[in-house]
C-alpha cells in the first residue's frame, strides 16, 4: 500500500497544473501541446481508475472465450490468431458481447467523448 | 515570419520571375503547417498588377528522390490539371519545377481563398448556406473526377480492395499489438470482398475534410492529391463517410454535413453511374480500420523515438474506429 495522495490525485493535480497555470501563459504550438498533454494525463487518471477491474473481468471472459488461462497479452494474441482463422465468429456465443466490452473499456478511458461511444452507450440503453 | 534568408526565396522567385509573365519578384513567403510528407508554403507574385497568391508544394527539404507510395509531386500536378480539365473544382497550377530551377521537387499552384478546417465548416454561420449542397456537391464533383480518361492518366499506382487489405494487414502486424476488433474486420473484410470492381478509375484517395478547400458557396477546390491511384470509383465515396470525419456529426454521415442519399443522387445524377450502397458499405469499414491501423502507426513512430506528446496520443485513438466498426459489423439494438 502506497501513501496519499493517491496516484490518481496526483495525476489530477498535474493536469489542473497545466490547464490552470502553464497554458495561459504559454503561446502557438507550446500552448496547443500543453493541452494534448494535460488530455494524456486525463487518460493515464482514467485508467488508473477503470483498467484494474475491467482486466480482471477481461481475463475471466478471455479463459472462458479459449477454454484455458494464460496472461493477458498471450489470450489477447490467442484470440485474435483464432478469429483470423475463422475459428471464432460472431456467431460464437460470447464473442460479440466481449469485443464489445473491451471497446467500450477502451472508449471510456481514451476517448469517452467520441461520438461514436456515445451513440454506442445510447444504444446500449446507459443513458 | 517572411524571411529574406530563407534559401529557397532567392531561387524561387527567379523561377517564378521566369515563368510568370509580368512578375517581378515575390513577397510573404511562408511556411504553411500541413502535410508531414509535403511541405506547403504560402507566398504572392508581385508585378505590376494585382499581387497574384500562390501554394508552393514542395517534397521534404526539396528531396528529388522518388517516394514508394505517393504519388509524386510532378503527379500529382498533372492529376491536378487533368481534373481540371473534367471540371473538377481545382487550384490551376502555375508551374511544375525542374532541376534547373534549383528549388527542389515541386509545383506552384494558385492559392484558392476558402477554409479546410472541419470544425469551421460544420458550426460557423459563414458556411450556414454551403452546408445543406455540400453533399450532392461532392457527389457531382467525384462523378468528374471518376470520369478522367484513364488513358491520360501519368503512371500511378494500381490498389485494389484486396492489395489495400494486405496492405493494411501487413502494417497491423508489423505493429505486433493485439486487436481483437481489427482482426475481426480483416476478416469480414476477407469475407465480404466484392467482386472486382466493374469500373476501375482514377481514385483521389484522401477525399475528405482538410483536403477540400470550401467556402460559402460550397467546394472550391480537391486538394492534396498524394494518395491519388487507379481502384474501385467507391473507395472515394466512402472514405468521406468514416466516422471520424465527420467530427462529432454522427447522423451527417458525408463529412458531418449531409447524407449518403445526396451524395449518391449528386454522384448519379453527374454521369458517375449506379451507386451500389453496399460496395461503399464495405469501403466504409476498410476506410475505418485504414483509419485504426493507421492511429497504431503513430505508436510505432513514438516508439522510434519521435517524442512529441501529440504522436504519442494518437495512438490512443485508434479505439473510435474499433467502436466505430463494431457498429457497423456487429450493431446492437437499443435495449
Amino acid at each position: 500500500m502506497q501513501d496519499q495522495p493517491t496516484a490518481i490525485e496526483l495525476v489530477d493535480i498535474v493536469a489542473e497544473f497545466i490547464r490552470v497555470h502553464a497554458m495561459p501563459q504559454m503561446t502557438g504550438h507550446a500552448a496547443f501541446h500543453a493541452l494534448v498533454a494535460a488530455n494524456a494525463l486525463d487518460i493515464v487518471k482514467r485508467e488508473l481508475a477503470i483498467a484494474p477491474r475491467a482486466s480482471r473481468e477481461e481475463s475471466e471472459r478471455l479463459t472462458k472465450l479459449l477454454g484455458r488461462e494464460a496472461s493477458l497479452d498471450q489470450m489477447n494474441r490467442d484470440l485474435c490468431a483464432r478469429i483470423e482463422a475463422g475459428e471464432l465468429t460472431l456467431e460464437t456465443p460470447g464473442l460479440a458481447d466481449h469485443l464489445w466490452a473491451i471497446t467500450m473499456t477502451k472508449l471510456a478511458i481514451d476517448q469517452p467523448k467520441y461520438s461514436g461511444y456515445v451513440r454506442a452507450l445510447e444504444e446500449e440503453g446507459r443513458r | 515570419m517572411s524571411d529574406k534568408k530563407n534559401p529557397i526565396a532567392a531561387p524561387l522567385a527567379d523561377a517564378v520571375v521566369r515563368n510568370i509573365p509580368g512578375v517581378t519578384g515575390i513577397e510573404n513567403l511562408i511556411r504553411l503547417s500541413g502535410g508531414a510528407s509535403q511541405e506547403t508554403w504560402s507566398f504572392e507574385a508581385t508585378g505590376k498588377g494585382a499581387p497574384i497568391p500562390l501554394i508552393l508544394r514542395r517534397a521534404p527539404g526539396g528531396d528529388r528522390a522518388a517516394s514508394a507510395t505517393a504519388a509524386g509531386l510532378e503527379t500529382e500536378a498533372a492529376l491536378i490539371n487533368l481534373a481540371g480539365e473534367v471540371g473538377v473544382p481545382i487550384p490551376p497550377v502555375r508551374l511544375v519545377l525542374q532541376p534547373a530551377d534549383d528549388v527542389g521537387r515541386g509545383f506552384i499552384m494558385d492559392r484558392v481563398e476558402g477554409e479546410t478546417i472541419a470544425r469551421k465548416i460544420l458550426r460557423d454561420e459563414e458556411f450556414a448556406k454551403a452546408r445543406p449542397i455540400l453533399a450532392r456537391q461532392c457527389g457531382e464533383i467525384l462523378a468528374k473526377l471518376h470520369s478522367v480518361d484513364m488513358a491520360k492518366l501519368p503512371p500511378l499506382r494500381t490498389s485494389t480492395a484486396r492489395d489495400e487489405i494486405e496492405q493494411y494487414h501487413q502494417t497491423y502486424k508489423t505493429h505486433d499489438h493485439p486487436h481483437p476488433v481489427f482482426d475481426l474486420a480483416f476478416r469480414w473484410l476477407r469475407d465480404n470482398t466484392p467482386e472486382a470492381a466493374s469500373k476501375i478509375s482514377l481514385v483521389h484517395g484522401d477525399f475528405r475534410h482538410g483536403n477540400l478547400m470550401i467556402g460559402a458557396d460550397g467546394v472550391r477546390a480537391v486538394l492534396d492529391w498524394e494518395l491519388a491511384h487507379i481502384g474501385d470509383p467507391m473507395e472515394d465515396l466512402a472514405w468521406i463517410c468514416v466516422n471520424s470525419w465527420r467530427f462529432g456529426n454522427i447522423d451527417n454521415p458525408v463529412g458531418g454535413f449531409g447524407q449518403r442519399e445526396d451524395m449518391f443522387a449528386g454522384y448519379e445524377a453527374a454521369g458517375g453511374g449506379k451507386v451500389d450502397p453496399k460496395r461503399v458499405k464495405f469501403w466504409e469499414v476498410l476506410g475505418t480500420l485504414k483509419w485504426g491501423v493507421m492511429c497504431t502507426t503513430m505508436v510505432m513512430a513514438f516508439k522510434a523515438g519521435d517524442r512529441s506528446v501529440e504522436r504519442a496520443t494518437i495512438g490512443r485513438r485508434s479505439s473510435e474506429t474499433e467502436v466505430d466498426l463494431l457498429r457497423l459489423l456487429a450493431p446492437r439494438k437499443k435495449g
